[in-house]
């Protein structure tokens, strides 16, 4: 009877460490919405648009899942400090720069990286702050 | 009956009075004006008010063509001032421009200018790719190349549109983002923020207004 009743605290609290996670994840990432949907509009809207469709041949669409699903490691990289590669999105080419920002805080960089990966049709989740900035640290 | 008949009367009139302002809706004019004396075809002599308009000009388009005011002579236009690797106002203006362009892309009396302000590095060929990637191609929407002076000047003294050369701004330039109105006597009758989507609305229900000036 001991047993079984200490058996039940454990697995009660680790069911409740499990749900409290996950809670203050939940939390966590309707934060970084909200601050990182403010940071792109000012920042980002101007050239990706309101619904990341992007300018043109100007500015890529954020719209391409599978590209920032395959690239997802340097995002953060490239919003702070933009690119002048030729990336190709949803199979059409771009050669454009885009301009670094660096006034962005490691902590902006995920908040709109989130927002961006979250928004437009894409659904990656939740990324913390702690692996942006790593991130931040080994760009090339 | 009397009281009836009355009323239906200042029903009448104010429909009329209504209508008649409906129809004489006209955009103000910008800019400078002064009164002149001016004699009509049987030499009366009348004051006419005279408003500010747009000099000559002549520049480089994207195409690498001398571009003058002949091309704009006759019909109404939408200016403003932009430069290429601008990347803060002007995609969001030209996002906006893009709309109007549509819009009114079929008719012959509508036109659009785009002056850059960076004499440095917009030469023709980069203003040619940049209007291919933005989706403009012809000869309606013309990205005009020249020299600082006459551009800096057309911009400030006849547009009314400050644009200035800053080291300390994060593309080197800064300059304002209206979208100017011209009529087809090339003065200004609006100035709308390219920035912001309800005066680039604005801008849509103005144009047929102005063209609908010309029409009697
Ligand atoms: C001046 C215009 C401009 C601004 C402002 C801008 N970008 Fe970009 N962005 C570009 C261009 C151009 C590219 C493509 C660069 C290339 O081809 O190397 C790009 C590429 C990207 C990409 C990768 C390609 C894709 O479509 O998925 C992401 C992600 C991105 N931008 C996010 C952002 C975020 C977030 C911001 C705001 C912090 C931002 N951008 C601000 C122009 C801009």
């Amino acid at each position: 009877m001991r047993k079984f009743i200490i058996h039940s605290i454990l697995i009660c609290s680790v069911i409740a460490i499990i749900i409290s996670c996950q809670n203050q994840e939940t939390i966590d990432l309707q934060n970084y919405m909200s601050n990182g949907k403010d940071i792109y509009k000012a920042k980002c809207q101007n050239c990706h648009g309101e619904n990341g469709e992007g300018l043109g041949q100007l500015a890529p669409p954020l719209t391409d899942s599978v590209f920032l699903k395959t690239n997802k490691a340097r995002l953060a990289c490239i919003i702070k400090n933009g690119a002048s590669e030729t990336l190709v999105i949803h199979d059409k080419t771009y050669q454009e720069k885009m301009p670094g920002f660096p006034e962005l805080a490691d902590i902006d960089v995920a908040q709109v990286m989130v927002y961006v990966t979250n928004s437009f049709g894409n659904k990656q989740g939740f990324v913390s702050y702690d692996q942006v900035s790593t991130q931040l640290q080994n760009c090339k | 009956m009397i009281k009836n008949h009355f009323f239906i009367a200042i029903c009448l009139a104010l429909f009329t009075f209504f209508y008649a302002c409906k129809q004489d809706k006209k955009l103000p004019f910008y800019g400078e004006r002064h009164a002149e004396t001016v004699k009509d075809a049987n030499g009366t002599e009348k004051i006419d008010t005279v408003y500010q308009t747009i000099p000559n000009w002549s520049f480089l388009n994207q195409d690498s063509v001398v571009t003058t005011n002949k091309a704009t002579d006759g019909k109404i236009y939408i200016a403003d001032f932009f430069f290429t690797s601008c990347t803060t106002i002007c995609p969001t203006m030209h996002r906006n421009l893009m709309t109007v362009y549509n819009e009114f892309k079929s008719n012959p009396d509508v036109m659009f200018v785009s002056h850059t302000i960076d004499f440095k590095y917009d030469k023709p060929s980069v203003l040619k790719k940049y209007a291919q990637k933005l989706g403009v191609d012809g000869s309606k929407w013309q990205f005009l190349y020249g020299t600082k002076d006459s551009v800096y000047t057309l911009a400030e003294k006849n547009y009314l549109v400050a644009v200035g050369e800053d080291s300390t701004a994060k593309d080197g330039y800064i300059h304002q983002g209206y979208l100017v109105l011209i009529d087809k006597d090339r003065r200004i009758r609006g100035a709308y923020d390219g920035t912001k989507e309800d005066q680039v609305e604005q801008l849509k229900r103005d144009i047929p207004v102005l063209l609908a000036e010309y029409k009697k």
